[in-house]
């Protein structure tokens, strides 16, 4: 059984390290902000959720499990909040999509946002 | 046992050298960012490699009092982007905007010493002032302009 919960920490380390490596990866290579922001938002947030999670399978005490899964939901409830903000904030300064994206969506509704309630 | 604990063991050192290479990538973003959110959301994201390097020296070390500096951490990182989008909201401007009124800046600033001989003698030809509308009169709209939105975008 702790063998089991061992290879389990070691695959759950592994996991999550490459996780935060392709994040950083995305946010290096892909072409506009808020690509950039879909890369690290996300696979940032898994790999050091994956992490957390390892570590506490490997301790194995009540309370440092505890506190480790309170640290891994904090980042799942926060990650997309600042995401969410920072997003917001630099689209209605003027920050716009790069020049390979498709469609953007909200160019009809920034006019009246930035008239009316900012 | 001994085995899963070497696997183990590779595993944590593999993973901190992934980890590095994974923030060193990320300092490259947060020097080449061309805009300031670029750079803000690379900023979090080292806080979140950051968070992940604890987690595995807690593995590799044992010492699980890591796991509270993790979480203050991870508090510090998010209350840091909210400011930083409060105060891209408030900047109003984008990089474009700045550098655009510095260059309207330096143009005012040369503009006078060029133009007063052309004010001095302007009485009666026509030709100035078929050439004016041309030179003069789009970049005092222009410098006229971005001041009054700047003034109606900050205040509410």
């Amino acid at each position: 059984m702790t063998i089991a919960l061992t290879l389990l920490s070691a695959a759950f380390v592994l996991i999550g390290a490459l996780f935060a490596l392709v994040a950083s990866i995305g946010l290096l290579r892909l072409p506009d902000l808020y690509s950039r922001m879909h890369a690290a938002s996300k696979a940032g947030t898994v790999g050091s959720g994956l992490l957390l999670i390892a570590l506490a399978i490997h301790a194995g005490e009540a309370g440092v499990m505890a506190r480790a899964l309170a640290g891994v939901i904090f980042f799942l409830l926060t990650a997309p909040i600042s995401a969410h903000l920072l997003a917001k904030a630099a689209y209605a300064v003027g920050y716009r999509l790069g020049p390979t994206a498709v469609r953007d969506e909200m160019a009809s509704t920034v006019e009246e946002q930035t008239s009316g309630s900012i | 046992m001994s085995e899963a604990n070497l696997i183990l063991d590779y595993a944590v050192d593999l993973s901190l050298w992934i980890l590095s290479l994974s923030f060193l990538v990320t300092l490259i973003r947060v020097i080449r960012g061309p805009t300031l959110p670029d750079r803000v959301l690379a900023l979090d994201m080292l806080v979140a490699v950051a968070i992940g390097f604890i987690a595995v020296i807690g593995i590799k070390t044992g010492y699980v009092l890591y796991v509270d500096i993790a979480i203050a951490l991870g508090l510090v990182g998010f209350l840091t982007t909210v400011a930083f989008a409060r105060f891209i909201l408030t900047r109003g401007k984008t990089e474009d905007d700045l550098l655009e009124e510095h260059n309207q800046a330096e143009r005012l600033k040369n503009r006078p010493p060029r133009h007063a001989p052309a004010r001095g003698d302007k009485q009666g030809e026509g030709a100035a002032t078929a050439e004016r509308p041309s030179a003069s009169p789009p970049t005092s709209s222009d410098a006229s302009a971005p001041t009054s939105s700047d003034a109606t975008k900050e205040r509410p």
